[in-house]
């Protein structure tokens, strides 16, 4: 069964915003209705969002790292949200896996926000409807749309390709691929819900050197004693020449 | 979480409502059998059930505040196979409906007999009505308090002691308001429901007590690292993505300062438990009548107080990504 995701590489995330914006813009010019800002330009600005990027300091100093966080619907396998609905108008399709909200079933009781252990969900305070993340429903099946830019939108946006977009059921996407070979991983795996989105961690790419291989245990120089070595402190040829 | 106290307002006023009703039908099957005596059927199950109807109506639309579309609310009650909130929906009508029938079946003195297992024992309309009813008091019960406990990540309502909590604190409501109305009506069973919300709310006092204690030891399953995925003890959040706040710090966070926090549980304490026990004792000793409503109104005020830090107390993991603007 497919189950569409994204991939979120926390080791190119380099906290942009591009991906909140876009998603923004995408959705609230859709035909599901707008969505609302209170005080945009005034004190305490709010309004809804699908996605959002977060920041977390790790370690103490001098051994930090800033790791920035995008945040959207994980698009669950097992979505808590979805059965406590009482009308159905939250549901996961058959079809690729994406849970979305019926806006016209939608009775705004807030149940199913209690129930997503992440925050994902949040009532638009103007239609007075639940609203997350859609994985760009509107757009990746739009076939007007080149097929290159059949992805949600911050998948476009990201300038850096940190987020990726595919079927993480299918062993042969590149999804599956990055979550394989960088170790992939789900949040707050403790509640069984089996996110669909998976992070990649940071990563630092180390390179072991011994001291015996500083100096060419090889070098033919050493075998057939043509010239003489020079000393440590001595200019050689590679020194002076540029081959 | 957040207190809504349109929920607030819904899950006492019910639980008062069933409350009420089971006072009365245990009344009325103490009597069958003879161990009460019999009261007019008209003025005291009547007019008591058609109090009890008040409440669970007062209740119900209480709960329509809550939704951001109360015109759709009908549609709630389409997926009771999965949804605990569905169930609610479903049995909250169908129980106000089988209290109106009971309260008409009273009133109206309409009450054939249907069969009689001995001489003395006559199983007529009402008690057959009044025994459907009382199931469906106990199915509301369950099906309010599962909607918070079958939260598993919730973990300070995911507990059975939530189902035992809300049928229990919403029966010693609903029999205290039954002793005030019996003391009202100048009924002879005062001391018989007096005795009975003592009773009732020393248990409850015990089971919230439990459940306070257990929810003082809770060891939470999600953490900052589990949240993000990183293994660290150190992390510190430095941006939520909203400097104004959203609403995921709205609806999660209960906004009250520690102080005033941890006296609202001491306040539900003394309102719920030690007052009306004081209070139904003495007037259980001394027969002065309107003791009886001032304790069902000061438990009612102290319940307010109770399912106000019951949501409050309740720590959503979420709150995890919202800790530093």
């Amino acid at each position: 069964m497919t189950q569409l995701a994204l991939v979120i590489d926390l080791n190119v995330c380099v906290g942009c915003h591009a991906c909140v914006t876009s998603c923004k813009e995408w959705n609230t010019s859709g035909t599901a209705g707008f969505m609302s800002d209170y005080n945009p330009y005034d004190k305490d600005p709010t309004g809804t969002f699908f996605n959002r990027v977060q920041t977390f300091e790790i370690g103490e100093f001098p051994n930090t790292q800033t790791v920035h966080f995008p945040k959207s619907c994980l698009h669950c396998e097992e979505p808590p949200c979805v059965p406590v609905c009482p009308t159905g108008a939250s549901y996961k399709r058959e079809l690729d896996g994406i849970v979305l909200v019926d806006y016209d079933k939608c009775i705004g009781c807030k149940y199913c926000s209690w129930a997503c252990p992440y925050g994902a969900r949040e009532i638009d305070e103007n239609q007075k409807v639940m609203k997350k993340c859609t994985l760009c429903v509107d757009r990746i099946y739009d076939e007007t749309l080149p097929e290159s830019e059949r992805k949600p939108a911050c998948v476009l946006a990201c300038p850096t390709s940190a987020r990726l977009f595919g079927d993480v059921n299918d062993p042969e996407s590149q999804v599956s691929e990055q979550i394989r070979d960088n170790g992939g991983y789900q949040l707050m795996p403790e509640w069984g819900t089996k996110p669909a989105n998976h992070y990649l961690p940071r990563r630092k790419t180390n390179i072991t050197i011994h001291r015996d291989e500083l100096t060419r245990v090889d070098n033919p120089l050493n075998k057939e004693r043509q010239l003489p070595m020079p000393g440590d402190e001595e200019q050689t040829l590679d020194d002076i020449m540029s081959w | 979480m957040h207190p809504a106290f349109s929920v607030i307002f819904l899950t006492t006023l019910i639980g008062v409502g069933q409350g009420l009703f089971l006072a009365l039908y245990t009344g009325q099957l103490y009597s069958v059998i003879k161990v009460l005596p019999v009261q007019d059927s008209h003025d005291f199950y009547g007019y008591g059930s058609l109090l009890a109807l008040l409440f669970l109506g007062a209740g119900l639309f209480s709960s329509f505040f809550h939704l951001g579309h109360p015109e759709r609310a009908w549609r709630s009650a389409t997926k009771w196979k999965t949804s605990w909130l569905s169930r609610e929906v479903i049995v909250l009508p169908a129980f106000m409906g089988t209290t109106f029938i009971y309260a008409m079946i009273q009133i109206t003195g309409w009450n054939p007999v249907l069969f009689a297992l001995s001489d003395d024992l006559i199983v007529d309309l009402s008690l057959f009505i009044g025994l459907v009813n009382t199931l469906l008091a106990f199915s509301l019960f369950v099906c309010t308090a599962m909607i918070y406990a079958c939260i598993k990540f919730l973990q300070e309502w995911a507990t059975p002691l939530t189902v035992v909590n809300y049928t229990l604190l919403g029966m010693a409501s609903g029999f205290a308001l039954s002793t005030a109305f019996a003391a009202m009506v100048n009924s002879n069973l005062v001391h018989f429901y007096g005795s009975w919300a003592i009773v009732l709310t020393i248990s409850a006092f015990i089971t919230r007590s439990a459940s306070l204690i257990r929810n003082t030891k809770i060891k939470y399953k999600s953490s900052l690292s589990s949240a993000i995925g990183i293994r660290h003890t150190k992390i510190n959040q430095k941006a939520m993505g909203a400097m104004g706040g959203s609403f995921n710090t709205r609806e999660y966070f209960h906004g009250a300062k520690p102080a005033l926090f941890k006296s609202i549980k001491w306040i539900f304490i003394v309102l719920v438990f030690i007052v009306p026990i004081l209070l139904l004792t003495t007037a259980l000793a001394t027969d002065v009548s309107s003791l009886f409503s001032i304790a069902f109104i000061v438990q009612y005020t102290g319940l307010l107080a109770e399912r106000w830090f019951f949501f409050a107390q309740a720590n959503h993991p979420q709150n995890l990504y919202y800790q530093t603007i």
